[in-house]
């Protein structure tokens, strides 16, 4: 099965979307390539376009512009019911009126399949989301995560070409949360699924992907792999929206080293800047450790956060930083005077 | 308790006037029905052929009134609840405007649309369409057309009302695991809407039991409903003892049917 299901993955190319409701534009100008086998996630806040653009993949929204091609073939006028492509919708919407097992067997009744085989597959699915011995239950017999697997095993139940997650896991408390992203990532990549997966929580797509699409305001921002995006952000909205940090903006002075607004100069390891090019700068609050970029200043505020200290401190300097500190000994109280420092090669530029 | 019976003072007045006006009359009647201790107008009721036989007719007009208005107001309902919030006001209003108007101008209205020389014929005969006036009015086909008219928005609206409750990511759901819009239909819209359907056929059917003023005016006295008869023995006769042995068996045919059809709900819908 999982041979099988691995040969009919494809790869998913969206070219040049286009998607106005009213005034807003919803996609502007959005390009992906996502290849077979793949976990993509598409990361950004309410009203960035991400769930626009999977309902335009899904087949649900006609694009005003651009393509969505399946291993080549253009399906941008298929009908949703046309394009094999298995989602998860946000709520799960699974029939209520159905029994699991109806509900998993439902898009192979629709292809016609054969009794015998419906009830081959059903069995299998089930039992690879590990749900056998709930096939007569109800939706609303099952717990919120219950439901979840069941959603999940109606969208690959009939080997999709392309699997589509719409923040599937919102409604789930942490824990279950978590142990859910795991399974998909296990699952995903046991059938060797492309995989689209949506979410605002850059955790979760962390933990997930194998690369990440940030979007804002109808347009990818930056896609690459999960350190990438971390690590080298490339702009503002990308650094400021995956994990905290410190972003400041300044200008090359000489190779090296960059003089913030308000004077403060700091020195970066990045080779062969022009001088006199303005350039943004990020520095992560867990990388202060020890370096040559050395601030002076007062805690301001200082929150205990059990594996970690999260400070915020104002420094001599006016420069205003995040800093998190490994838990050790006394949280330090607001008003203390402290210094932190920073090595060249922990500082992002872009 | 205290609590408990201040919740309860509200709702005294009606209940007050439900007692004297509908219960006290609903009692005073079933015992004109016994008078002197006697069943012998509920064996006239029920066992003499003439009078089952207006039970029976009663029974087959509810039934196609039912029928009709469920063909048609399953479509309806579901235009009503699937269009534009534009078209959905525009088209209530043409539903719902029956229950606005007077019985009588109803009725009379339809009158002079369906009479031999009524609009309708009139229309058709002249068109060439049909060389004689069909037979709209003063028989069967006539009540039928006059009932199901005012009949209809009871079965619009329950069923307008489950298929607005149809979460539409169900729909989508469905069209993305491959299902046809027949097949949408069938599997999803079908069955979650089943409980409108149930309700707005068992309004349709018990209230059509009861019809008086359109059987009498459009059924031209040929189409005998038990209200029909009921008031002929009220008026005519002056028979009040077998009205209300008329009335009662009407009024427990009609619980009878209601219970039957709220069970048949329950477990359809908990199946």
């Amino acid at each position: 099965m999982a041979a099988n299901e691995a040969k009919r993955s494809a790869d998913l190319k969206v070219e040049g979307l286009q998607k106005r409701f009213g005034d807003v534009v919803a996609l502007d100008g959005v390009s992906l390539d996502i290849t077979s086998g793949e976990l993509l996630t598409i990361l950004g806040p309410s009203g960035s376009g991400k769930t626009t653009l999977l309902k335009v993949v899904a087949g649900f929204e006609k694009p005003d512009a651009g393509e969505v091609r399946i291993d080549g073939t253009d399906i941008t006028a298929l009908p949703p019911a046309k394009r094999d492509i298995g989602m998860v919708f946000q709520n799960y919407a699974l029939f209520p009126h159905l029994t699991v097992r109806a509900n998993v067997a439902f898009p192979l009744e629709m292809r016609n399949v054969a009794r015998v085989e419906i009830d081959r597959r059903v069995g299998e699915t089930l039992q690879l989301v590990e749900l056998a011995g709930y096939d007569q239950r109800l939706p609303k017999q099952l717990s919120g995560g219950q439901q979840q697997r069941v959603a999940l095993a109606r969208a690959i139940v009939f080997n999709p070409r392309l699997l589509l997650l719409d923040e599937p896991f919102g409604a789930l408390d942490r824990k279950l949360r978590e142990t859910m992203q795991l399974e998909v990532r296990r699952l995903q990549r046991r059938l060797g699924l492309t995989t689209i997966f949506i979410t605002h929580d850059q955790e979760e797509a962390l933990v997930l992907s194998d690369r990440v699409a940030v979007m804002n305001k109808g347009r990818i921002q930056q896609v690459a792999t999960t350190t990438e995006i971390y690590e080298r952000p490339a702009n503002d909205f990308v650094a400021d929206f995956v994990g905290e940090s410190n972003i400041f903006h300044g200008t090359v002075t000489e190779p090296g080293v960059i003089s913030l607004e308000g004077g403060r100069r700091l020195l970066v390891n990045s080779t062969a800047r022009t001088v006199g090019q303005r350039l943004g700068v990020l520095m992560r609050p867990e990388r202060f450790s020890r370096g040559t970029n050395v601030f002076a200043g007062e805690v301001k505020e200082a929150v205990y956060l059990g594996v970690s200290f999260k400070l915020r401190i104002a420094c001599d300097d006016g420069l205003e930083l995040i800093v998190r500190q490994p838990a050790r000994g006394e949280l330090p109280a607001p008003g203390t005077r402290m210094s932190v420092s920073i090595d060249p090669g922990d500082i992002h530029v872009f | 308790m205290s609590s408990r019976l201040g919740g309860f003072l509200p709702a005294v007045p009606a209940l007050l006037l439900l007692f004297f006006f509908f219960l006290f009359p609903v009692v005073r009647m079933l015992g004109y029905s016994v008078e002197g201790g006697s069943f012998e107008w509920y064996a006239k009721a029920l066992g003499e052929g003439l009078y089952l036989q207006v039970f029976w007719n009663t029974f087959e007009i509810a039934l196609f009134v039912t029928a009709i208005c469920l063909l048609l107001g399953y479509p309806l309902g579901f235009l009503l609840a699937t269009t534009t919030p534009f078209w959905a006001t525009l088209g209530f209003i043409f539903v719902l405007l029956p229950l606005w108007t007077s019985v009588l101008v109803r009725t009379y209205a339809w009158m002079v649309l369906l009479g031999r020389n009524g609009v309708f014929n009139r229309l058709l005969v002249q068109s060439g369409l049909i060389a004689d006036p069909l037979p709209l009015l003063n028989n069967f086909t006539g009540v039928l057309i006059g009932m199901v008219h005012v009949l209809l928005p009871y079965m619009v609206l329950p069923i307008y009302g489950a298929v607005r409750r149809v979460d539409p990511a169900l729909i989508s759901a469905a069209q993305g695991l491959g299902a046809s819009n027949a097949r949408i239909f069938r599997r999803v819209y079908l069955p979650l809407t089943l409980p409108g359907i149930f309700a707005g056929a068992v309004i349709v059917f018990v209230l059509s039991l009861g019809f008086y003023i359109t059987p009498a005016l459009l059924g031209g006295g040929r189409v005998i409903m038990v209200a029909v008869m009921i008031e002929q023995q009220v008026h005519q006769t002056l028979n009040w003892p077998f009205a209300a042995a008329l009335s009662a068996s009407l009024l427990v045919v009609t619980f009878a049917v209601y219970a039957a059809a709220q069970r048949f709900t329950r477990s359809a819908t908990e199946a």
